[in-house]
């Protein structure tokens, strides 16, 4: 899975590099402008899911076992999510307002598609968690992919 | 003429006299720590919490490998580009020929073995506030990593930075023994405090500096420009700083902000270092952070 990933990302990538000219001659402002923002909407939803799993791991909400599958099957959506469209080259933080996307994210695609596979795992685990307990276990996993993620490819505040 | 060259050569020579006097280097204390027993196993939580890795570990390492102290990570700043040093037990390029007593002047002092100021880019004027126990135990625990032969790298630093003895006036200036926040404090806010002003080094990044790069300790933790020129450091101060206690706990331990966004690069670093430690101290720094004066 892992790999078919990675392969499908290695293609999607090249693909987008080759379409950077295109795009950059084109209406570009505007369509960096889109895809930063398409991102974001990606990474709220990706927020709003874990939210709802972790609101049942604190207690602040009740255990729901169809909300929590929803929830982890929606954040296992988002890290699925064809990265082509959206991560396009020349969209990083400094060049296109609201971003914080790093250099790394495509310098180093590899490494940055392994971020988003863990958090595809992470999500396929917590699918169909049958108690609390599940969820709480779950939870680090999850908390993990993200961090990692933003430690390295995610810069500061804007 | 020849009486104005006199005077000359006197106000020349009190200058001298009087630069080499305040810039001297903070003397070693040879007895430092003798009556002290070190504890490794505390001393791995006072290294978390000093966030060594952060800095000193190799700039590509990952996971375990972290632990060896190789040091070559860049720090860019105004007054050129400082490297991290080695500071694993490698006896050639790292401490390993250290004493105690040497590791205290250095890291509370800020002060080489060989008696020369180090750059304030290594926060000892934080680390000044540990306590000799925690410094015996951060030592004892240090040798027990993995030595690099990696040689540290020179700085890059020009005239008239590159001076070493000038630190010391910078040191008279802009260090203090004193916390930040004073008064009396309840037992939690002074663990706080010993944690967020000391070892965890908050108000590096979290404080702005003035021209000289010494904080401005009057607007503490009100937030700064990002060295990298990239984005700000966000005022940790309660005038912006909104969220909870627990909130804040949670942050510290699991990198999530109230709204389940995460913490991203230096501080999803300090997030991890800050997750070793005890939770009663991620509470500690939690009520801390509630209890310094808002700055808008």
């Amino acid at each position: 899975m892992k790999s078919i990933f990675k392969g499908s990302f290695a293609i999607g990538m090249g693909a987008a590099i080759l379409a950077t000219a295109t795009f950059a001659a084109g209406h570009s402002e505007k369509a960096a402008k889109d895809a930063v923002a398409a991102r974001q909407a990606q990474m709220q939803i990706v927020s709003y899911s874990t939210g709802i799993l972790g609101a049942m791991a604190k207690g602040e909400a009740e255990f729901d076992a169809a909300m929590a599958n929803s929830a982890a099957a929606n954040l296992n959506a988002m890290a699925k999510l064809d990265p082509a469209s959206l991560w396009v080259p020349g969209t990083e933080q400094g060049t296109v307002e609201g971003s914080r996307a790093k250099a790394e994210v495509w310098s180093d695609a590899a490494g940055f598609a392994d971020k988003f596979a863990a958090l595809e795992k992470a999500s396929a685990d917590m699918m169909g968690a049958a108690d609390v307990d599940a969820v709480k276990a779950g939870m680090g996993a999850i908390g993990g992919a993200c961090k990692a993620c933003h430690e390295t490819y995610r810069g500061p505040k804007n | 003429m020849r009486r104005l060259l006199v005077l000359f050569v006197i106000c020349a020579a009190l200058g001298l006299a009087g630069f080499v006097l305040l810039t001297r280097p903070a003397a070693l204390d040879p007895e430092y720590g003798k009556t002290l027993q070190p504890d490794p196993a505390a001393g791995q939580l006072v290294f978390a919490a000093g966030g060594c890795v952060s800095c000193h570990a190799a700039p590509d390492a990952a996971a375990e490998a972290k632990l060896m102290l190789s040091g070559g990570l860049p720090f860019v700043s105004d007054f050129g580009t400082f490297y991290a040093p080695n500071i694993s037990p490698d006896v050639q390029h790292g401490i390993g020929a250290w004493t105690l007593p040497e590791f205290a002047r250095a890291v509370t002092r800020g002060v080489s073995p060989g008696g020369s100021h180090y750059y304030p880019a290594f926060p000892y004027t934080a680390y000044g506030h540990m306590a000799p126990q925690d410094v015996t135990n951060l030592f004892a625990y240090m040798q027990t990593l993995p030595a690099s032969s990696i040689a540290s790298q020179p700085h890059d630093v020009a005239f008239p930075f590159n001076i070493r003895r000038g630190l010391g006036l910078w040191k008279q200036l802009f260090g203090s023994d004193d916390y930040v926040l004073a008064g009396e404090l309840s037992e939690t806010v002074a663990r706080g405090r010993y944690l967020a002003e000391g070892l965890a080094h908050c108000g590096e990044c979290h404080t702005p500096r003035n021209a000289l790069g010494g904080l401005k300790r009057d607007v503490w933790l009100s937030g700064a420009p990002n060295p990298s020129g990239k984005g700000t450091i966000p005022n940790i101060t309660p005038a912006k700083l909104e969220w909870s206690e627990a909130d804040l706990v949670e942050y510290f331990t699991s990198g999530f902000t109230p709204d389940y966004d995460s913490a991203g690069g230096e501080m999803a670093e300090v997030v991890s270092n800050l997750a070793q430690l005890p939770q009663s101290d991620r509470a500690a720094i939690a009520a801390y952070l509630k209890a310094v004066p808002p700055v808008e």
